[in-house]
């Protein structure tokens, strides 16, 4: 057995399943571009350019009779044999694969001989794919993203209200600019239907909004944790790095690191941090370079008779 | 002010017309979006030339009521989808902020004052 390009015991199980479940025929390409043994070096080379391959099998019929590489028609263009006909040049000693491989197998092969494609022939040994590494990353992307939603879904807490307490977790994840805002959406309506008076709606969905886009600018992605009662709402924004290098720099006003494209889409104003703790009746932000970033606001929802809530930004 | 006549008043054109027609009592002019949050009032008009999505999104949370992208930029279909979904009202002028600015306050006068 030819070694993967992994160690195969430390290696979590999910990883070593997903590369001997998925067979050889779950990943190549069907799709098959082939010549016959009589055509031209030179069409041959066209069909590489067409269809942008670096190989093509030679077949006839449903059998596979050779290969022929981007490297055969160099060389056939540098000796100026490219009028030659496939047949004399293709190569016919072939590594192929089976269809009814594991995928481990795949990459094993791939490690081992270092070619760009192998043909994969049928159990009646009849050509039916061609697989190439981007196959095999595209193939495993796939996968690995559907078990990481399975796992999200999982780990993630499930949206619960009890005991009048309401309590939403959301993920962000760097520069996503598309889904960004959808958690202080959420957080607004929340509010909103719980009967919270609109000013002190405004003043939570501001410290959402300005704490989703800071996780979405300039962390490498986290959480927004949103919890509220009868008295209080509390958002905790807690991200995975890669930290705040001046906490005191960042909570001035103008004081920005974001570059040029993200200023052009409005953000980076350097006025997030200072806009959430205005909004806040209480606010903390505690950051470790290397560690992550933990910004947390509290409003309170009904605000005690004596403080003056004209203090805060109340949207009038 | 209602947001139906800022079509005429601005001189814009009206990109997304499934909207709440309220009254509108104030404006602000703006690229920033945190400055935005931080200063534009509930029921106003917002200026700005930021067209995306994100704009939506700010002025949801705000109550701003209509958009006025500036300059005949270009307003992606995410955007319009965006503002449909949370019934604001967008507009585009050729004006430029300034321009748009100035005949806004002219109509709007000292109600669009800070307090």
């Amino acid at each position: 057995m030819i070694p993967l390009p992994l160690n195969t015991e430390e290696s979590p199980a999910y990883i070593l399943e997903l590369i001997y479940r998925l067979k050889i025929r779950n990943v190549m390409t069907t799709r098959l571009i082939v010549a016959a043994r009589d055509d031209t070096l030179r069409h041959v080379q066209k069909l590489m350019k067409e269809n942008a391959i670096t190989g093509v099998p030679v077949a006839e019929g449903p059998r596979l009779v050779g290969l022929l590489s981007m490297d055969d028609i160099i060389r056939a263009l540098d000796g100026g044999y490219i009028d030659d006909l496939a047949g004399k040049w293709m190569t016919r000693n072939l590594i192929v694969l089976e269809d009814d491989m594991p995928l481990s197998f795949g990459i094993s092969y791939m490690e081992k001989y270092r070619f760009g494609r192998f043909p994969v022939l049928s159990k009646n040994k009849e050509l039916v794919g061609i697989v190439t590494s981007r196959d095999i990353i595209v193939a495993l992307l796939l996968e690995i993203n559907n078990e990481m939603e399975r796992i999200e879904r999982e780990v993630l807490p499930r949206p619960e209200t009890a005991g009048g307490r309401t309590r939403r977790v959301y993920s962000t994840r760097r520069f996503d600019f598309e889904n960004a805002g959808r958690a202080s959406s959420e957080i607004k309506r929340l509010l909103k239907e719980q009967g919270v008076a609109a000013p002190i709606v405004r003043r939570v969905s501001v410290a959402a909004y300005e704490l989703e886009m800071n996780q979405v600018v300039h962390s490498v992605g986290g959480r927004i944790t949103f919890t509220s009662d009868a008295d209080t709402a509390e958002i905790v924004a807690v991200d995975m790095g890669p930290g705040i290098e001046n906490v005191e720099a960042a909570m001035e006003e103008g004081f920005s690191t974001a570059t040029e494209w993200i200023r052009s889409l409005g953000f980076g104003a350097g006025m997030g941090l200072t806009n959430v703790k205005r909004v806040s009746d209480e606010f903390s932000l505690e950051s470790r370079i290397g560690a992550g970033t933990t910004a947390r606001s509290l409003v309170r929802l009904r605000p005690s008779v004596g403080e003056q809530p004209s203090k805060k930004d109340t949207g009038d | 002010m209602r947001i139906g006549e800022l079509g005429t008043i601005l001189d814009a054109s009206c990109i997304q017309d499934q909207y709440d027609d309220r009254e509108i009592t104030a404006g602000y002019t703006s690229d920033l979006l945190s400055d935005v949050m931080a200063n534009a009032r509930a029921s106003s008009v917002l200026i700005t030339i930021q067209a995306h999505k994100n704009t939506i999104a700010v002025a949801t949370l705000t109550e701003i009521g209509a958009v006025v992208i500036c300059n005949s930029r270009p307003v992606p279909a995410d955007m319009v989808q965006a503002a449909r979904d949370e019934r604001i009202a967008l507009f585009t002028t050729k004006a430029n902020q300034f321009e748009t600015s100035g005949v806004l306050f002219g109509s709007l006068g000292s109600t669009s004052a800070p307090k």
